[in-house]
C-alpha cells in the first residue's frame, strides 16, 4: 500500500443522527459533491471537496450513527472507512466528530469509540448557539483539553462560523500529516485506553490467536470484535475460521469473571469517562416540558389528535404526488410528444428514425416523467424529516406495522408507493435495518400506483356494469375499482411475512430510536436532499431504463419489414400536404366571394366597415366589386375544389384503413408478437388470447403501454387511450375465431389481478437494483411478482367463470 | 419486586437499575444511555399503545415494550 505524497487529504465526517452533519457538510462542501456506492452493501457515501484557494481536503461523509457496533454489512463500511481498509477511499487523514452541544454525553459516545481507532480526531460541537442557551459553561480549548483533542464550536447555519470550522480543518491536517499515519493502524498496540486490564488482555491474546491463523487485523477492529456480541465482524470472522466461536466465548467469559460483564463493558467504561470528562458542565436538558416544542409533541403524539393528523399528513402528501404532479407529467408527455413530431420530421423514414423517436425520445421522456413525483415527494419527506416530524412518524405506525414484522419507518415508503414505487422505494433509505429494508423494498411495488389506474378504468368501464345500490349512493363500477386499489396492499401483508420468516429470518431489529427536538427545516439541507434523489434517479437509474426501453423498441420493430408501413405513412404525409394546399385555396376562394380578403385598415372606420353586409361594402367602395362572370368562376372553381378535397378526405381513410393493419400485422410478426404466439399455451388457461399476451408482453417498460398496444392490436392505431370509446368497443366486440368474445367478465378481471400484482414497471425493477445493491433483487421481485400475478388471474378466471 | 420500564405511567420518573440480557439489544440499548444509574422520565405512550417515550441523558428516546421489558427500574 503506498501513499502518494500528493494526494489531497480524505476526512470522514461521522456524527450521531439528528446533528447537523448534513447541513454543515453541504455548507462546507457546497452542493456538488458526489456520491459514493460500495459493492455488496446499500450505504451511500457523499464525497465532497472544501476548497480554499492554497488548500485542499476531501470530505466524506459516512451515514449518520449512534455507535460503531456494527450490526449489518451496512453499518460495518463506517468502521472499515474509518480504519483506511475501504480500497474506494484509501487512508484517511483523520475524522471529524460532529456532535450536538445539547447533548454531549450521547454524542461523546460515538467520538469516544472514534478516537479508540487511533485515527487523528477534529471534534466539532455543533448547535452551540442552544447549547449556550442551555447554559453550557466551557471554551472550545477547555474543552479540547479536557478530551485530547482539538475542539472548534460551531453553527452549520451561520457563515462566519464555517468559516472558522474550515480553517480549524486545515490547521488539523497541517499537524497531523497523512504520511505520520493511516496503514500501521493494524500494528498499533493498547492505547492508554479506559478499559480495564483485564479487557485489554483478552484483546491482546485474541489478536494473537488471530494472526497465528493468518488473520492480521488491525487492534481497534479486535477489540470491537471482542466487545459486539454477535456484531457483524463476529459474524464474518466465524465464517472466515469457524473454531473462532468457542475462543470468543471463553474470552468473554474470562473478562466477565473478572468482574466486568461483557455486554455492558462499552457503554459502561465510555459514559464512565465521558460523564468524568464533562464533569461540572452542568448543561440543562433542551427539551423541558412546558416548553412550546413541548406543548406540540404532546399534541402530535396524543392518541386521538395525533393520529388525525397524521392521516392528514399523509393525505396531503399522497395528493401532491397524485394529483400534483399530473400537470407537470402531462405537460412533460406533451412536449416529449412534440419533440418526437419535430425530430421526426427531420429525419428519412426508416429503422433509425423509428429508433430515435419511438426509442430513444420516448426512453428518455419515460425516465424524465417520474421526475415530478420523484421530486415532489422527496421534498416533502425531506421537509418532514428535518424539522422531525418523520421520527414521530415511525413512533406512530411502529405497532401497525410490526403486526407483519416491520417497523414504523417502512409506513411512509409504503404509503408513497401507491403514488408510485420508484420514489418508494427510494424513501427506504430512512430504515437502517437491512433486513426491514429490504422487505420493505421487495412488497414496495405491490401496492396499486397511478400506472395501473388507466387499465383498470378501461376495463371496468367496458365490462363491469354501471349499476348502482343503496338508491345511487355505491355504485358496482367504484367498488370493483376499491377492490382493484386495495388488492396489492392486501396481498403484501402475507408476502410481508413470509419473506420476514423465510429470506430475511432474524429477531425483529430493535427499535430504540431518538426523537429529536422539533426545528425549522434548513433550506439548503431540504434541496440538497432533493437533488441528491433525483439526480441519482436520472443519472443512475435513467441510463438503465433508457438502455431497456431501446431494446424492447427493438423488439417490438424487428425483424419485420417496414417498407409497405412507411410507403403508406409516406403516401399519408403527401395526401395530407396535397389535401391542406387545396383547403387553403378553397377558404381563398371563399373570402373573396364574401370580400374579407384585402387588407385591412386599422381606422374606426374601417373597421367599422368591414362588419358590414357585402353589399354595402361595395356601395362604400370598400371591395372592388365582383363582375357576375368573376362570381360564376369562382364558384365553379370551388364545386371542383370541394370534389378534390372529398376525394383525398377517402384516399386517407383508405390509407389508414390499410395503415392500421400493416401495423397489427408488423406487431404480430415482431419478435414481441411471436413471443405472444409462443406463450398463448401459457396464458390460454388465464382466459386470455395471444393479442392480450402481446399487450402483457409489449407492457413490461410500464403498464400503462398496454392500452396502446391493444389499440395496435385491435386496429384502432396507437393514439389510443382509457377513455376511447372505440377501444372500449372493440374489446368488447373482438371475438375468438370460433366466434365467441374474446373479452368476457371473467377475463377482464383476469387481467385486472395479474396488472394489480405484476412487475410490469422497467423502472422500478431498475430502482429495485439501484438501491438493495443487487440485481439478484430485481429479478427476485419480476419473478415472485409474476407468478403471484398469474396464479391469481389464473384462480380469478377460473372461479369467475363458474358465474359467467 | 422488580419493575421495568414497561410498567411505568406517564409523568413517572425513575433510575436504571439494570438491562438484562447479554446480547446485541442489551448494547444497544445502554449505548443510547440506559446505563445502570441513569435517570427517566415516562413521556407517554405511542396512539397504538406501542412503542413507549421516554427523557433520557437530557433528550427523548423512543422504544418498543419489549426492549422496555429488558430494562430494570427503581421508581422515584
Amino acid at each position: 500500500m503506498s501513499l502518494a505524497v500528493d494526494r489531497v487529504p480524505h476526512l470522514a465526517v461521522v456524527g450521531n443522527p439528528n446533528t447537523g452533519k448534513s447541513t454543515l457538510f453541504s455548507a462546507l462542501t457546497g452542493i456538488f459533491t458526489r456520491t459514493g456506492n460500495f459493492p455488496g452493501v446499500t450505504v451511500e457515501m457523499k464525497l465532497g471537496r472544501l476548497k480554499t484557494s492554497t488548500q485542499e481536503a476531501v470530505l466524506v461523509d459516512l451515514p449518520g450513527t449512534y455507535s460503531l457496533a456494527a450490526r449489518s454489512a451496512d453499518e460495518r463500511v463506517t468502521v472499515d472507512v474509518l480504519l483506511g481498509l475501504r480500497p474506494e477511499i484509501g487512508s484517511l487523514a483523520g475524522a471529524l466528530c460532529i456532535v450536538d452541544g445539547t447533548n454531549l454525553e450521547r454524542n461523546l459516545y460515538l467520538f469516544s469509540q472514534v478516537r479508540d481507532l487511533g485515527l487523528p480526531v477534529l471534534l466539532i460541537v455543533n448547535m452551540i448557539d442552544r447549547a449556550e442557551k442551555a447554559g453550557i459553561s466551557i471554551t472550545a480549548p477547555e474543552l479540547s483539553q479536557r478530551l485530547g483533542v482539538p475542539v472548534v464550536f460551531c453553527n452549520a447555519h451561520d457563515q462566519s462560523s464555517v468559516a472558522l470550522v474550515q480553517k480549524s480543518i486545515f490547521e488539523f491536517i497541517a499537524q497531523n500529516p497523512p504520511a505520520a499515519q493511516g496503514t500501521d493502524l493494524a500494528a498499533q498496540q493498547a492505547s492508554n485506553s479506559d478499559f480495564p486490564p483485564p479487557f485489554e488482555t483478552a484483546v491482546n491474546e485474541l489478536q494473537g490467536l488471530l494472526s497465528t491463523h493468518g488473520r492480521k487485523m488491525p487492534r481497534p477492529l479486535v477489540s470491537r470484535l471482542l466487545m459486539d456480541i454477535d456484531g457483524q465482524i463476529e459474524q464474518t470472522e466465524v465464517q472466515r475460521w469457524p473454531e473462532l466461536s468457542p475462543h470468543l466465548q471463553r474470552l468473554r467469559e474470562q473478562v466477565s469473571a473478572a468482574g466486568y460483564r461483557i455486554s455492558g463493558i462499552e457503554p459502561r467504561v465510555r459514559y464512565a469517562s465521558i460523564r468524568k470528562a464533562i464533569a461540572g458542565l452542568e448543561i440543562r436538558p433542551v427539551r423541558q416540558a412546558g416548553q412550546f416544542s413541548e406543548k406540540l409533541d404532546g399534541w402530535l403524539t396524543h392518541s386521538v389528535f395525533g393520529l388525525l393528523v397524521f392521516i392528514f399528513m399523509m393525505f396531503v402528501v399522497f395528493q401532491l404526488l397524485y394529483r400534483g404532479a399530473e400537470p407537470v407529467m402531462e405537460l412533460m408527455e406533451t412536449a416529449f410528444g412534440s419533440l418526437q413530431d419535430l425530430v421526426g420530421a427531420m429525419m428519412p423514414r426508416g429503422p433509425l428514425r423509428s429508433l430515435v423517436t419511438q426509442g430513444v425520445i420516448a426512453g428518455v421522456g419515460g425516465v424524465l416523467v417520474f421526475l415530478p413525483q420523484i421530486v415532489l415527494l422527496f421534498l416533502f419527506l425531506a421537509i418532514l424529516e428535518d424539522c422531525g416530524y418523520m421520527a414521530r412518524a415511525a413512533f406512530l405506525m411502529d405497532r401497525l406495522m410490526t403486526k407483519v414484522g416491520l417497523s414504523g419507518k417502512s409506513f411512509v415508503p409504503l404509503m408513497s408507493s401507491f403514488a408510485c414505487a420508484i420514489p418508494g422505494v427510494m424513501a427506504t433509505r430512512v430504515i437502517e435495518n437491512r433486513k426491514d429494508r429490504m422487505v420493505t423494498i421487495l412488497v414496495a411495488p405491490l401496492m396499486s400506483c397511478s400506472a395501473r389506474l388507466p387499465v383498470y378504468s378501461l376495463l371496468i368501464g367496458a365490462f363491469i356494469p354501471g349499476v348502482s345500490f343503496f338508491s345511487g349512493w355505491v355504485d358496482l363500477r367504484s367498488l370493483v375499482l376499491l377492490a382493484f386499489l386495495s388488492l396489492g396492499a392486501i396481498v403484501a401483508i402475507p408476502v410481508a411475512w413470509i419473506l420476514k420468516k423465510t429470506i430475511f429470518p432474524g429477531e425483529t431489529p430493535p427499535f430504540v430510536m431518538e426523537l429529536p427536538p422539533y426545528k425549522w427545516p434548513s433550506i439548503k439541507t431540504v434541496f440538497q436532499r432533493v437533488y441528491d434523489r433525483a439526480a441519482a434517479f436520472v443519472v443512475r437509474a435513467g441510463t438503465l431504463i433508457l438502455l431497456t426501453s431501446i431494446v424492447i423498441w427493438g423488439l417490438g420493430y424487428f425483424p419485420g419489414d417496414h417498407s409497405r408501413e412507411n410507403a403508406i405513412l409516406a403516401e399519408m404525409e403527401e395526401t395530407n400536404r396535397v389535401s391542406d394546399g387545396l383547403i387553403e385555396r378553397r377558404d381563398e376562394l371563399q373570402q373573396k366571394l364574401k370580400g374579407t380578403n384585402e387588407v385591412q385598415p386599422s381606422s374606426f372606420y374601417a373597421r367599422w366597415i368591414r362588419s358590414q353586409p357585402v353589399v354595402k361594402r361595395k356601395e362604400a367602395g370598400e371591395i372592388p366589386p365582383l363582375t357576375p362572370a368573376e362570381i360564376e368562376k369562382i364558384e365553379k372553381d370551388l364545386i371542383a375544389l370541394n370534389q378534390q378535397i372529398k376525394e383525398y378526405s377517402n384516399l386517407m381513410e383508405q390509407l389508414e384503413g390499410e395503415l392500421v393493419p400493416t401495423q397489427g400485422q408488423l406487431q404480430e410478426n415482431s419478435f414481441l408478437g411471436m413471443a405472444g404466439h409462443w406463450i398463448e399455451p401459457i396464458v390460454r388457461p388465464l382466459g386470455w388470447d395471444w393479442r392480450i399476451g402481446v399487450g402483457v408482453l409489449a407492457s413490461f417498460p410500464a403498464r400503462e403501454v398496454i392500452i396502446a398496444t391493444l389499440g395496435v392490436i385491435y386496429n384502432l392505431g396507437e393514439g389510443m387511450e382509457a377513455e376511447s370509446p372505440q377501444l372500449r368497443d372493440a374489446l368488447v366486440n373482438s371475438r375468438n375465431p370460433d366466434g365467441s368474445p374474446v373479452f368476457t367478465i371473467p377475463v377482464a378481471l383476469s387481467i385486472m389481478v395479474f396488472f394489480a400484482l405484476c412487475a410490469q414497471c422497467m423502472a422500478t425493477l431498475v430502482v429495485v437494483a439501484q438501491e438493495s445493491g443487487s440485481w439478484k433483487w430485481a429479478v427476485f421481485t419480476f419473478v415472485y411478482m409474476t407468478v403471484l400475478a398469474y396464479v391469481g388471474a389464473l384462480i380469478t378466471f377460473q372461479v369467475a367463470s363458474l358465474w359467467w | 419486586m422488580t419493575a421495568t420500564l414497561e410498567s411505568l405511567q406517564t409523568g413517572q420518573h425513575a433510575r436504571v437499575q439494570d438491562v438484562q440480557g447479554d446480547d446485541s439489544l442489551a448494547l444497544r440499548i445502554m449505548e443510547m444511555g440506559l446505563l445502570p444509574g441513569a435517570e427517566i422520565e415516562f413521556i407517554g405512550r405511542a396512539p397504538l399503545g406501542d412503542p413507549l417515550e421516554i427523557r433520557v441523558a437530557g433528550y427523548h428516546l423512543s422504544l418498543r415494550k419489549a426492549e422496555a421489558h429488558r430494562v430494570v427500574i427503581e421508581v422515584i
